[in-house]
């Protein structure tokens, strides 16, 4: 567990012996957002915003500031729109099956998010089932099967090698045949700068259409929390090629904050929807944007 | 989005080429658009900072080339002084004895087990070598199979045992098996771990006093942010590993994380890996890397022209 400093901590100690927002505050301010991987052109949108205030309000004091800055960071945070909310792992009504599609660059989480996220539906009462279409990686669907296995949920797989669009119209097909109420696709890391395995995500996502027409109905695109900048190409990327409506931030159990998502919201209006924070099929967390401005500033030394 | 450096430098300077020397005044501008250059690159921030001043000490004085400006000069000094910085100390890869071992290890999803496979490839085409990889990843599900498979892609042995959760015992049977079987390399892939992760910085210590390494590789994902510092000195700490890998360096990343590194922990980046096949490894090419983190080759070009 991570020691909580907490957000009104860190600003505390950013201010120290001041009682009014001076730049030297804002130095800090800037630092603590840097260093959690929020990058320089969302840090000075925060920054400018707080500037525009003190300069209009003449007198800001830093317990203030405090309540400027969560509200602007959870302003930033967009929140899913109602029909692809499960803040309870509930499904939205007359969506089954309800088909998620995992996707993200290389070794992020994605396998081990979707061995979580069947627990937690399982839990919850769903029926679930995987469609294995990393058909690529080594080992990958040994490594999918092994996570059904916990989630106790079946699986539909092929070889290794197999067209991984197959794969999933065998899955959603299965899916709609044995009354699934969710169905989960797990899809091979690839960089979102190869463009033929981009495609390869599309003509993924027009099979599972041709069987379901508005699925898939949400589109995760899981985020290393460790990641730095590059995860704004990331969303970019993987918006274009599969219109993604949500993403999951994995390894917060670890010492980076994940910053970079408050980037991507601010460019791209994505919502975060998980996080993950272990390797344990509880390990997974339903997203809290109070939680999480609080966590970008618990700096730990 | 910010406008990128080269662009910013060519405005910010269009009418005073050959302005005489280097001032505190006239490269201000350009030190802070390079720091956040940086900073955008996922150079760790204050890393960032320190770097920047000091270059900027050094290049304060200096005289402007007459066809560029002191901006663009000041870039050439910076990416040179990032090219230094992260090479240096040349070293090879020590892989005498009988057998030679290399212990792998860093964070979950690094590219370990990718990397173990291209290693074993490498030394098995490349060096002459018989190398033996060792499963020593007794958590990941499916780590043995997915090692396995490399292994049978690039026709070298694994060793595994699948009832063992000693992965202790598991890397010092493997090195056994490599006497045994007159293989004069073993690469033990050990699972992802978390550097606050008490219980598994133990193993891999453990493994690490057990086994006695030439080398302990430790490898990183080069689209890394500001963590990396942290991360990398912690496994530092606990394993005084001998070199660094920086994988996934085909995408796109501007791999500031490779600066940080090195800065913080200086050891030595001794191989790229740049592909999910097992041919895509590569040697660390400082200048290139360089290039890459200021996100401009063409300065220097500019500057070597004039
Ligand atoms: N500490 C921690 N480790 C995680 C978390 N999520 C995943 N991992 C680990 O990260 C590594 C990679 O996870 P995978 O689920 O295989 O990632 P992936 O995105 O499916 O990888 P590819 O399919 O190879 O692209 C594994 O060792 C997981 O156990 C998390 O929230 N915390
Ligand atoms: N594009 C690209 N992918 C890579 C590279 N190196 C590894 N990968 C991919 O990254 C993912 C994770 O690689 P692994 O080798 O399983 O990583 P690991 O560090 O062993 O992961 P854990 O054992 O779970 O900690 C896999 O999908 C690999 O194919 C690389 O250089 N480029
Ligand atoms: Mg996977
Ligand atoms: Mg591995």
């Amino acid at each position: 567990e991570k020691t909580k400093e907490g957000f009104l901590g860190k600003i505390a100690r950013a201010v120290a012996g001041k009682s009014t927002v001076d730049a030297e505050v804002l130095d800090n301010l800037e630092e603590a957002l840097v260093s959690a991987d929020v990058g320089i052109e969302t840090t000075v949108a925060i920054i400018e915003r707080i500037e525009a205030r003190v300069a209009r309000d003449k007198y800001i004091n830093t317990s203030e500031l405090n309540g400027i800055l969560q509200n602007e960071i959870e302003n930033i945070l967009v929140d899913a729109p109602a029909d692809t909310t499960y803040s309870n792992f509930d499904l939205p009504a007359g969506k089954k099956p309800f088909v998620l599609m995992v996707v993200g660059v290389n070794g992020v989480g994605k396998t081990t998010t979707i061995g979580k996220l069947a627990h937690h539906f399982t839990q919850a009462g769903k029926k679930v089932m995987l469609g294995a279409a990393d058909t690529f990686r080594a080992a990958a669907v040994d490594q999918l099967t092994i996570w059904s296995d916990r989630a106790g949920v079946p699986i539909v797989k092929r070889e290794m090698g197999s067209d991984p669009a197959s794969v999933a119209f065998d899955a959603v097909n299965s899916a709609v045949a044995k009354d699934i109420d969710v169905l989960i696709i797990d899809t091979a890391g690839r960089l979102h700068t190869k463009t033929h395995l981009m495609e390869e995500l599309s003509k993924i996502k027009r099979v599972i259409q041709k069987v379901i027409p508005d699925a898939p109905h949400d589109v995760l695109l899981v985020l290393d929390g460790s990641t730095g900048q590059n995860a704004i190409e990331q969303a970019k990327h993987f918006t274009a090629a599969t219109d993604v409506t949500g993403l999951v931030i994995t390894k917060l159990d670890g010492t980076a904050k994940g910053g970079v998502v408050l980037a991507i919201a601010h460019q791209f209006k994505i919502p975060v929807k998980f996080i993950g924070v272990g390797e344990r099929v509880e390990d997974l967390l339903v997203f809290d944007k109070h939680e999480f401005a609080d966590s970008l500033f618990n700096l730990k030394k | 989005m910010f406008q990128n450096l080269s662009e910013r430098l060519e405005s910010a300077f269009k009418n005073i080429k050959g302005e005489g020397r280097i001032t505190e005044l006239n490269i201000a501008a350009t030190v802070k658009d390079i720091r956040r250059a940086l900073v955008d690159a996922d150079v760790n921030y204050k890393i960032a900072k320190e770097f920047t001043d000091t270059v900027k000490d050094k290049a304060i004085g200096s005289k402007v080339l007459l066809a560029v400006n002191p901006g663009q000069q000041m870039v050439k000094i910076v990416q040179d002084e990032l090219a230094e910085l992260m090479g240096g100390t040349e070293a090879e890869l020590d892989i005498k004895g009988s057998p030679a071992v290399i212990l792998i290890a860093g964070l979950q999803g690094s590219g370990k087990t990718t990397f173990s496979g291209k290693l074993a490839n490498y030394l098995k085409t490349k060096k002459g070598k018989s190398p033996l990889l060792a499963a020593a990843d007794i958590y990941r599900p499916a780590a043995i199979d997915q090692l396995t498979v490399l292994g049978g892609q690039i026709g070298v042995d694994v060793y595994s045992e699948r009832e063992n959760k000693d992965a202790v015992a598991i890397a010092q049977n493997a090195i056994k098996e490599a006497k045994a079987k007159n293989k004069n390399v073993v690469i033990i892939d050990t699972a992802g771990r978390l550097a606050i992760d008490e219980v598994l910085m133990t193993e891999v210590a453990n493994i690490r006093n057990a086994v006695t390494p030439n080398e302990i590789l430790f490898v990183v994902d080069s689209m890394t942010g500001q963590d990396a510092v942290n991360t990398a000195k912690a496994f530092n700490d606990r394993l005084d590993f001998t070199g660094v890998v920086l994988t996934k360096l085909d995408g796109d990343t501007r791999g500031g994380a490779a600066l940080s590194i090195k800065y913080t922990v200086n050891k030595p980046i001794k191989f790229v890996s740049s592909g999910e096949k097992m041919d895509t490894l590569d040697v660390f090419y400082p200048d290139r890397m360089a290039q890459r983190i200021l996100g401009m080759g063409d300065i220097t070009s500019l500057v070597e022209k004039a």
